[in-house]
């Protein structure tokens, strides 16, 4: 019975490690690529929570969940390009601006999402891979969103991206080395700005995952820090996008554990497992960080680790 | 005339980005009311009413200025010393619960006094604690201090709702599950004349306190050097690691002490009504008050009446209750945003002044 138990945990935590860790990836994708143009958005939890909204928003008044997907992320790419332009203005503080955006974000959707609080709008469609297995747990397990795929497959292309094109090259530099790249004619803040925007979209379509798939609905406490846990998650990713792909699914297991066991029967300290994420990120940050060393891979004009 | 004139010019130049700030924020807020066909300018006089309005709305305001300026002093104190710390909620809420304790654990017929004294050092300690954490993760293993801190605020917070709904709760709560509730000689009441809990005067007592360190003591003075250059202060030989300890010790104290205060003077129990978000607006009143003490407590006044105002905007206009927050985030972005025109004005400041003093020697 017990030996049951842990392989049904397993699963659970398995599938949750996709459910959960897909938002998980888009938003550190999209801080992973604003991070190597040297900024840091702390903004990305309001942005998220933006593009949830918006993309539940958009999904009910068009009547597809993709459309939604892409309000979303034009909602991110608007919020992204606000951070990236007024950080490039003299003496503005980043991290600060990141909490200001963060706080706005916020606002800014609990207010206009008020009104889809109720209403039930057209959902994500899952790609069922499981049809051939009998377990009907297996069959809940590979219930996989095609935001999951294209995720991947956009880990795989910022990889690749990021070593071996132009742009990429482009956007290292800018962000390890401001001063070569102003000498050399780069556009230091347009750069700047565009991987800020950029990192905007990912995260509200990271948004969307969560109020269009999973859990599904729109409200108020939808977020639980994912957008500021992307944060230390890069960190922890080493700036590689193919790391930032394993690292969401350890933070979605990670996520999964308090409903997982939940509806295993263990009730008792529903809270304390729910906080795992979170005493995990602090954990792998103190594992992982040294004092008076930068780590291997940090983007040097990072004023997060200087 | 004209040098006098100049030199009160030069003396109000730094509080421009402010009031431009302030009139920027109002500004977008009008054209976002009035884009969504809303009353803007109504909307606006209704936050004034609400706010300072009445005698009504003060007590409102002041009631709810008091935590802010405890959670401010959160984020001034380690900002001093050069650390941005944002995890006041947390450091709140194991104040509030560590307080609600106190009194379970020691004689039951203990005197009022004493025992307030002690339920508010227990609370500034698990405060104060729990943001030293922050900092020494920061100095010792180089764990950014605003994620460190945030990510110990959600951990407070699971503790938090863990021990009040689990081991903690009082069996007779059944709807709200709180700890048991404070006896009638252990809560804090109003003060003399009017409607306002004693929280209030050791807000504003705790900022006078921390204006004093901060300006007049050896300790704020080693503190700011800390923050403007921890190059410089390793070289003359200030012990940068134990400053900014302490900075964090007293900064989550005063947010310990502010649960504590709302457990005794409001709540009367801990529940989930104490995570009401006075750790994050404190953040906002922080930054407008530039980690100022003394501006903390004008700015948590300010503060604390535009959200005392959002009840009367709900009834009168039915507008959401996230529009004062729309609002606090439109005025946090603006405050950031404007300080970008403070590298000029301190060039203006200087030309002002040469001019001056080029006059009363001519």
């Amino acid at each position: 019975m017990a030996e049951f138990d842990i392989a049904a945990l397993l699963l659970a935590l398995v599938a949750g490690a996709i459910r959960v860790g897909t938002p998980f990836l888009f938003v550190s994708l999209g801080e992973c690529l604003t991070e190597k143009a040297g900024r840091v958005n702390l903004g990305l939890e309001g942005i998220l929570v933006c593009g949830a909204m918006t993309g539940y928003a958009t999904s009910l008044l068009t009547g597809s969940a993709w459309l939604g997907v892409l309000g979303a992320g034009m909602s991110g790419l608007a919020l992204g390009a606000l951070h990236g332009l007024v950080c490039s203005l003299p003496r503005v503080n980043d991290i600060a601006f990141g909490i200001a955006l963060m706080l706005f974000g916020l606002g800014l959707a609990f207010f206009l999402g008020k009104p889809f609080i109720q209403p039930q709008a057209p959902m994500l469609p899952g790609l069922a891979l499981g049809n051939w297995s009998d377990s009907p747990q297996l069959r809940n397990a590979l219930q996989i969103n095609g935001l999951f795929l294209i995720g991947i497959a956009l880990a795989a292309a910022m990889h690749w991206g990021l070593a071996s094109t132009r742009w990429g090259l482009a956007l290292r530099l800018v962000g390890d080395h401001a001063e070569t790249a102003r000498a050399l004619g780069y556009p230091l803040t347009l750069i700047r700005v565009m991987a800020t925007a950029a990192g905007g979209f990912l995260a509200a379509v990271g948004g969307a995952y969560l109020s269009l798939y999973y859990p599904g609905s729109w409200n108020e406490g939808l977020s639980s820090g994912q957008g500021l846990m992307a944060v230390a998650l890069v960190i922890f990713a080493r700036w590689q996008p193919m790391r930032c792909l394993v690292a969401a699914l350890i933070f979605g297991a990670a996520g999964a554990l308090g409903p997982a066991l939940q509806s295993l029967g263990v009730s008792s300290g529903y809270y304390l497992f729910n906080a795992a994420p979170y005493v995990l990120t602090l954990a792998i940050m103190i594992v992982t960080c040294r004092p008076n060393r930068t780590l291997t891979g940090a983007p040097g004009e990072l004023s997060l680790t200087r | 005339m004209q040098p006098g004139f100049n030199r009160l010019l030069s003396k109000a130049l730094p509080a421009l980005p402010t009031l431009c700030a302030l009139g920027g924020a109002l500004l977008m807020f009008v054209l976002f009311l009035l884009v969504q066909g809303q009353p803007a300018l109504e909307a606006c006089k209704l936050i004034f009413v609400g706010a300072f309005g009445s005698a009504f709305a003060w007590e409102n305001t002041l009631q709810r200025a008091a935590p802010l300026m405890l959670t401010a002093l959160c984020v001034a104190l380690p900002a001093r010393a050069g650390l941005i710390v944002i995890g006041g909620e947390g450091a709140l809420a194991l104040g509030g619960l560590a307080a609600a304790v106190t009194p379970l654990m020691l004689p039951a017929a203990m005197p009022g006094m004493p025992m307030l004294v002690l339920m508010a050092a227990a609370g500034m300690l698990a405060g104060g604690v729990w943001i030293m954490f922050a900092g020494w993760l920061r100095q010792t293993r180089g764990i950014n201090e605003t994620i460190g801190s945030l990510l110990l605020a959600y951990i407070a917070l699971a503790i938090f709702r863990h021990l009040v709904e689990g081991p903690l709760r009082d069996p007779a709560s059944l709807n709200k599950p709180s700890t048991p509730a404070l006896s009638d000689q252990y809560l804090i009441g109003t003060m003399p004349g009017i409607d306002v809990h004693w929280g209030l005067f050791w807000g504003v007592l705790a900022c006078v306190a921390a204006h004093v360190l901060v300006r007049h003591s050896v300790f704020g003075f080693s503190m700011s050097v800390v923050g403007g250059n921890v190059r410089a202060a390793r070289l003359v030989g200030l012990p940068v690691s134990r400053i900014v300890f302490v900075a964090c010790l007293l900064g989550g104290a005063a947010a310990g002490l502010a649960g504590m205060l709302e457990i005794a003077a409001v709540h009367g129990s801990a529940n989930t009504a104490l995570l009401a978000g006075y750790g994050y607006s404190g953040i906002l009143v922080a930054f407008a008050a530039r980690h100022n003490p003394l501006a903390i407590v004008v700015c948590a006044l300010f503060i604390g009446g535009i959200e005392s105002s959002g009840s009367l905007l709900q009834r009168r206009l039915d507008l959401p209750d996230a529009t004062t927050l729309v609002l606090q985030g439109l005025l946090f972005i603006n405050l950031l945003a404007w300080e970008a025109f403070s590298g000029r004005l301190s060039a203006w400041r200087l030309r002002l002044d040469t001019l001056r003093t080029g006059v009363a020697h001519g």
